[in-house]
């Protein structure tokens, strides 16, 4: 036990994320809510089956956010946070951080599942309101391991490049300020408060996840084999 | 000149297809066509290809000898047609005038356009090489900036609201979800793009009033048509289904030089040139594929196709008459909305659509007891225009 404690990163206290509800192009509810680390096995399972996909990095993102939530999950990860997104339980997306200090935030990964709905911009946006609001951090920085990616973060929010490099893989760190947060916020960041009872029953109920079969279609865009 | 029938279509699945390359889009659209024409050993005399920019999206011309090769089609006639947007409809014209004329028998035209191997921004910025280059390239003018600005325009003077263009959006999207060759595959709601109060984030402006869901998709993707003459056709047993009319027209290349940069006259010149080479009205029509790429073009083009009077389109949208069970059903495939916009192989999709819905072929999209067809192929900001009347003979 002496020894665990010195291999376990010391944890900061952590504003919680309060969940909302932001209503897609669908009309479809999603709900977005931070989980705690008894909940990572099941979503470590909905990973999985992106480590096989090269298409646009999946498989890159899938296997580093794999083994952040691992690590978060047997405390090898300091100060980490993971926000999912669900709609009527099923999970159609996953994001995570961490505060590298009380003033600044590491972005980490964001997977959508579920695409073309822009789940994947409005759980980044959920995110940096996280850092930002919530957390009350000064800046994020935040880097890119797909042009996706890129284009979502980079270009849409402006962000200012930094020096050095960022934690994943050494590339290049852009930031997002506090300024340029909530310069962004009204265009960018969606969702409604308190979510609706019902709605947050069925979401806390069970995470739902896709069969692999599933995930790869939702992600490949394959969901016309048979005329393929 | 002599009749012209089309023997055989095919195409394959528009959306992303990172697997394929431009060559194989078409060889596959194109193999599918002769297999529906059952055209057997039979020779093809020439193959046309309707494509707008596989130089700067793929770095590859002369794609339709590559096509011959690739189907070993020798010693076929090939030569690429490039008309803008409009490239598929000008190719099968010009198939349609080599078989009228007895030049040739059998002509493959094929539609196709890579434009996924570009990143977006990229992707639009060749598609605005269309534009003029002194007088609105230069100045960032893009086909959503002018959509835009004829959006505008088109609701100041007819009434046109958001509301409208979303229906368009809706309607278009749920007729995607009954077609499996569309790129999009997503029933969308007004609420999730147009009256919710974060609507604007789900659904982002791009060009006052045109916003995301306004647009077509950037697409790959690849259709073809078998023309043959009549003879051919009933050698084949092909059910008859006849280009019975074709209509081509332009307008200025600016929209500053027009006097009413609402006034579509491309489109109204060429829609009555096709109705007139068929013999038929607007009434006549029983199921029309118009080039929405983006929404506000669907009501505009309804109009000026004279399907409804200046105004009327929208009018028609909020009563259902277009939809599918409608009066008029416009786009059952989609549209370019919903089927996605791989620009030189829309006019081809459009007509297509036309033959499976005649045949009584389109599933769960199809309007029933379709005889009568019309498509139209918006080239440019309509400086290009073509249209089809297609008929099924009894």
């Amino acid at each position: 036990m002496e020894l665990e404690a010195y291999l376990r990163p010391p944890e900061s206290p952590m504003a919680p994320y309060p969940a909302k509800v932001v209503t897609l192009a669908t009309g479809s509810k999603m709900v977005v809510r931070q989980v705690d680390r008894s909940d990572v096995p099941i979503l470590l399972e909905a990973i999985r089956p992106t480590l096989k996909i090269e298409r646009d990095f999946y498989d890159i993102v899938g296997v580093r956010l794999y083994a952040e939530l691992l690590g978060w999950y047997r405390y090898r990860v300091k100060d980490e946070f993971c926000l999912i997104g669900q709609i009527d339980g099923l999970l159609v997306g996953i994001v995570n951080s961490r505060m590298y200090s009380l003033e600044l935030g590491i972005s980490l990964h964001t997977l959508a599942i579920e695409r073309g709905l822009r789940i994947g911009a409005h759980l980044f946006a959920s995110k940096m309101e996280h850092h930002i609001e919530y957390l009350e951090q000064e800046e994020v920085l935040i880097t890119a391991e797909s042009p996706i990616g890129f284009r979502r973060w980079m270009i849409e929010y402006a962000l200012e490049k930094r020096e050095g490099q960022h934690e994943l893989g050494g590339a290049t760190p852009f930031a997002l300020t506090r300024d340029l947060y909530f310069r962004n916020k009204d265009r960018l960041v969606a969702g409604e408060r308190p979510v609706p009872l019902e709605l947050m029953e069925i979401a806390e109920r069970e995470i739902i996840i896709a069969s692999e079969d599933d995930i790869m279609e939702k992600i490949m865009g394959a969901k016309r084999r048979e005329i393929l | 000149m002599r009749p012209v029938v089309i023997s055989g279509v095919g195409m394959i699945p528009f959306g992303r297809r990172d697997e394929d390359s431009l060559v194989d889009m078409l060889a596959a659209a194109g193999l599918r066509a002769m297999d529906d024409a059952k055209l057997g050993d039979r020779s093809i005399d020439a193959v046309y290809v309707g494509n707008m920019a596989s130089g700067l999206f793929n770095h590859q011309v002369s794609v339709a000898s590559a096509l011959v090769d690739r189907l070993n089609l020798f010693p076929a006639a090939a030569e690429r047609i490039e008309n803008g947007p409009a490239s598929g409809g000008s190719a099968i014209k010009n198939g349609f005038l080599a078989i009228a004329s007895g030049y040739y028998d059998v002509v493959l035209v094929v539609g196709g356009e890579k434009m996924r191997e570009v990143i977006g921004p990229k992707a639009t910025d060749v598609v605005a090489c269309m534009t003029h280059p002194e007088t609105e390239y230069i100045y960032g003018v893009t086909l959503p900036a002018m959509a835009g600005m004829f959006a505008r325009l088109y609701m100041d003077q007819y009434g046109v609201t958001r509301k409208h263009l979303a229906q368009v959006a809706i309607k278009n999207q749920e007729n995607g979800l009954l077609n499996p060759y569309a790129h999009i595959q997503m029933k969308i709601t007004m609420e999730g793009i147009l009256t919710h109060p974060q609507a604007h984030i789900n659904s982002p402006i791009v060009a006052d009033p045109i916003h995301l869901y306004d647009c077509c998709p950037v697409s790959d993707g690849a259709a073809a048509v078998l023309l043959t003459s009549e003879e051919i056709a009933k050698e084949l047993e092909a059910p008859l289904v006849r280009i019975a009319g074709v209509g081509q027209a332009t307008d200025t290349h600016t929209l500053q030089e027009r006097s009413d940069p609402t006034d579509l006259k491309a489109v109204t010149i060429s829609s009555q040139k096709a109705f007139e080479m068929a013999g038929l009205e607007p009434k006549d029509i029983d199921v029309a594929e118009l080039h929405d790429a983006f929404t506000i073009l669907e009501i505009a083009e309804s109009e000026h196709a004279g399907f409804f009077p200046k105004g009327g389109g929208a009018k028609a949208l909020e009563k259902g008459e277009t939809r599918i069970g409608g009066k008029l059903p416009i786009n059952p495939s989609g549209g370019l909305k919903a089927r996605g916009h791989p620009v030189g192989a829309t006019g081809v999709a459009q007509v297509v659509e036309l033959v499976w819905q005649l045949r009584g072929e389109a599933g769960e999209r199809q309007v029933k007891g379709a005889k009568n067809g019309f498509s139209l192929n918006f080239g440019g900001f309509g400086n290009n225009v073509l249209a089809f009347v297609v008929r099924r003979e009894s």
